[in-house]
């Protein structure tokens, strides 16, 4: 099911939690909605899902308007960011709740809801649970039965809050891996809510990047790592460094000189460089570069990050040096970024 | 540093629990005064009235309870609560439900509201109906005309029970929902159930057992209550005392075999329903604690 998200506007006692927000999202993708708290992204999900009703704008499923449907009639799989398993109820009757609250004439017999459960159970791996207590269940397993659930009313669109949020790093890489697979096995349209970015480029196809009611950029994990399209995005999704730079005629000047670097698109004035610590070329004579003094150094697995003051200690960047490299405390280090971007300044 | 994997878990617990724990005499003594308290304050007045009502043997006691009287006040009592209990359970889930799952203006306001018959005395409260439905209040004539009777009669009766009663069940219902917020009922709509579904298969399972505890204090009010009752009754004997009134006016007559013994079956009624919460507790123990954690 295409999910389109047109000039969504959404605001909570006035205050905008998403400001006119755009989205496409294609039949059996797997999305990530990426962004620190705040972001929105959480807001974008619920009102996919009816959850919420946008202030402004429509979302469509296919081409039909949903804006206006219940979360009943949109027939969404939402998997919640603590589970909200029902805990009166076996994992059984927790997965077959969806199908056991049909209006009659829709209703699938005990035995079938009996049969889905268990078939739903074994695609979770988790054959043989049916009569536990969601108490009885470790987190990782809650969030299997959780997504099962989900599954079982044979959404159009699989939506989940957080998926791996409230489970320790080992369970969290075992379950992403699973997910995919999943995904890859059952075709659903997927779009999870995330803030952690490895968690966002690993496992989407596609990732939307926001930030403070705003979409910033949408891309293939390669796409947004090595392609920002803004100082946000450069400053959230990896590491970066920047330092504030004047251009004059094309040319990037630090200071009182030009480092080498040229970019024949952006106005004269002042600008931010932003490069990423390894994709940085050292250099031993210097004729337009960045030149600074080692201020720390550390060992991060196998490289060396050096941090430079640059300019007499008004600004610090972060590189990365090859583990031989012999930089020391006040030893001086010249370098250009061979992969960067410059942002203008923006006038507030 | 030590492996804490080294040291059996009982004993780590030991050790972790020396800091906050007391000494052996200073735990003998809390546990002392604590009985000490509950025997002199509660259980010595409970026996002396159970002592009382069979002073004159079993005859005599069975010979207070059937008195056609007596007979009325228990029935009044049991219909009383059996009225204003049900009700105050629907309006008291309602009035949680509002409280605890969505946001609107007033809601301290109505909280405080919930909360006025506590902070009242009952006296007023029964005040406050003499005034609204009295011969001589605003009401008064038309009901009169319409020959609706309010004051000295049951419905009296049960509207100042209703009215001391009912912060019980909101009261227990209201921080339990609040805890537990709207994921679960978001779930069940979004796996398709409309709202009665929800309310019948997740919110009422998830809060049954705070539910029955508002229902039991709710209930032993509603048949211990005295002061507005008092107020609106009209005392007539046979029609409208309740067990409470019954007593004191047994009691007043120097019948204190009837009166204990009236007392007897009221204290015992709270009785039943304090061993039928402990038993259930037994019973159900885990699955209040599931329910009431997660």
């Amino acid at each position: 099911m295409d999910v389109r998200v047109a000039n969504v506007r959404k605001e909570f006692d006035r205050f905008p939690a998403l400001r006119d927000v755009s989205l496409d999202i294609k039949s059996g993708e797997l999305i990530a909605l990426l962004g620190p708290s705040g972001s929105g992204k959480t807001t974008l999900l619920r009102l996919i899902a009816g959850l919420e009703r946008p202030t402004r704008g429509t979302i469509y499923f296919g081409d039909e308007d949903a804006s206006n449907k219940t979360i009943q009639e949109r027939n969404v799989g939402f998997v919640f960011q603590h589970y909200a398993l029902f805990r009166h109820m076996t994992v059984a009757d927790n997965i077959g709740f969806g199908l056991k609250v049909r209006p009659s004439n829709k209703r699938p017999t005990k035995a079938e809801i009996r049969a889905r459960a268990s078939e739903l159970l074994d695609l979770v791996q988790l054959s043989g649970l049916e009569k536990r207590y969601p108490a009885q269940l470790s987190g990782g397993q809650r969030q299997r039965v959780a997504l099962a659930r989900a599954m079982a009313i044979e959404p159009r669109v699989l939506l989940l809050d957080e998926p791996f949020g409230a489970l320790d790093a080992q369970v969290r890489r075992e379950l992403r891996r699973w997910l995919r697979e999943i995904h890859d096995a059952t075709g659903h349209t997927t779009v999870f809510v995330t803030h952690d970015q490895e968690e966002a480029l690993e496992l989407a196809d596609r990732v939307v990047v926001m930030s403070q009611g705003r979409i910033e950029q949408v891309g293939t994990a390669d796409e947004v790592y090595d392609h920002p399209n803004s100082p946000f995005v450069y400053g959230f999704i990896g590491e970066s460094s920047s330092l504030p730079v004047k251009i004059e005629d094309g040319q990037v000047w630090i200071a009182d000189r030009p480092i080498g670097l040229s970019t024949p698109n952006v106005p004269n004035g002042e600008a931010t460089l932003y490069f990423r610590p390894h994709h940085v070329e050292l250099l031993d004579e210097c004729n337009g570069c960045i030149a600074g003094t080692v201020a720390a150094s550390r060992r991060v697995a196998g490289t060396r990050r050096v941090e430079l003051e640059i300019g007499g200690g008004r600004e610090r960047v972060e590189i990365e040096l090859p583990v031989g490299h012999p930089a020391t405390q006040k030893s001086r280090v010249t370098f250009r970024p061979n992969r960067w971007k410059v942002f203008p300044k923006v006038v507030e | 540093m030590a492996d804490p994997e080294l040291y059996p878990a009982d004993q780590l617990h030991e050790h972790a629990s020396l800091a906050t724990s007391e000494s052996p005499a200073s735990r003998l003594l809390l546990m002392a005064i604590a009985f000490a308290f509950l025997g002199i304050f509660l259980v010595v007045p409970l026996v002396v009235v159970f002592e009382q009502a069979f002073a004159k043997g079993i005859g005599a006691f069975l010979e207070a309870i059937r008195e056609p009287d007596t007979i009325s006040a228990i029935k009044l009592t049991l219909l009383v609560a059996a009225i204003s209990v049900p009700l105050n359970l629907v309006f008291g889930i309602a009035a949680a439900w509002a409280i605890a799952k969505f946001e609107f203006r007033g809601k301290a306001f109505l909280i405080t509201l919930i909360d006025l018959p506590f902070s009242v005395s009952p006296v007023i409260s029964g005040l406050v109906y003499v005034l609204l439905f009295g011969a001589t209040s605003l009401l008064g004539p038309w009901l009169k005309m319409h020959g609706i009777v309010i004051l000295f009669a049951v419905p009296g009766i049960v509207l100042a029970t209703i009215f001391v009663t009912f912060p019980f069940v909101a009261r227990e219902l209201i921080p339990l929902m609040q805890e537990q917020g709207t994921g679960d009922e978001e779930a069940a709509l979004s796996l398709g159930a409309n709202g009665w579904q929800t309310f019948w298969h997740v919110t009422l399972p998830n809060i049954k057992w705070g539910l029955f505890y508002g229902v039991l204090l709710c209930n032993a009010r509603a048949m211990g209550e005295f002061g507005a009752v008092s107020v609106v009754s009209g005392h007539i004997r046979g029609q409208t005392n309740t067990m409470p009134l019954h007593v004191e006016i047994l009691y007043n007559e120097y019948n204190a075999v009837g009166a204990f013994a009236v007392a007897s079956v009221l204290a015992g009624l709270a009785l039943v329903t304090l061993v039928l919460k402990t038993l259930l507790e037994m019973r159900y123990g885990a699955e209040i604690a599931a329910t009431r954690g997660h």
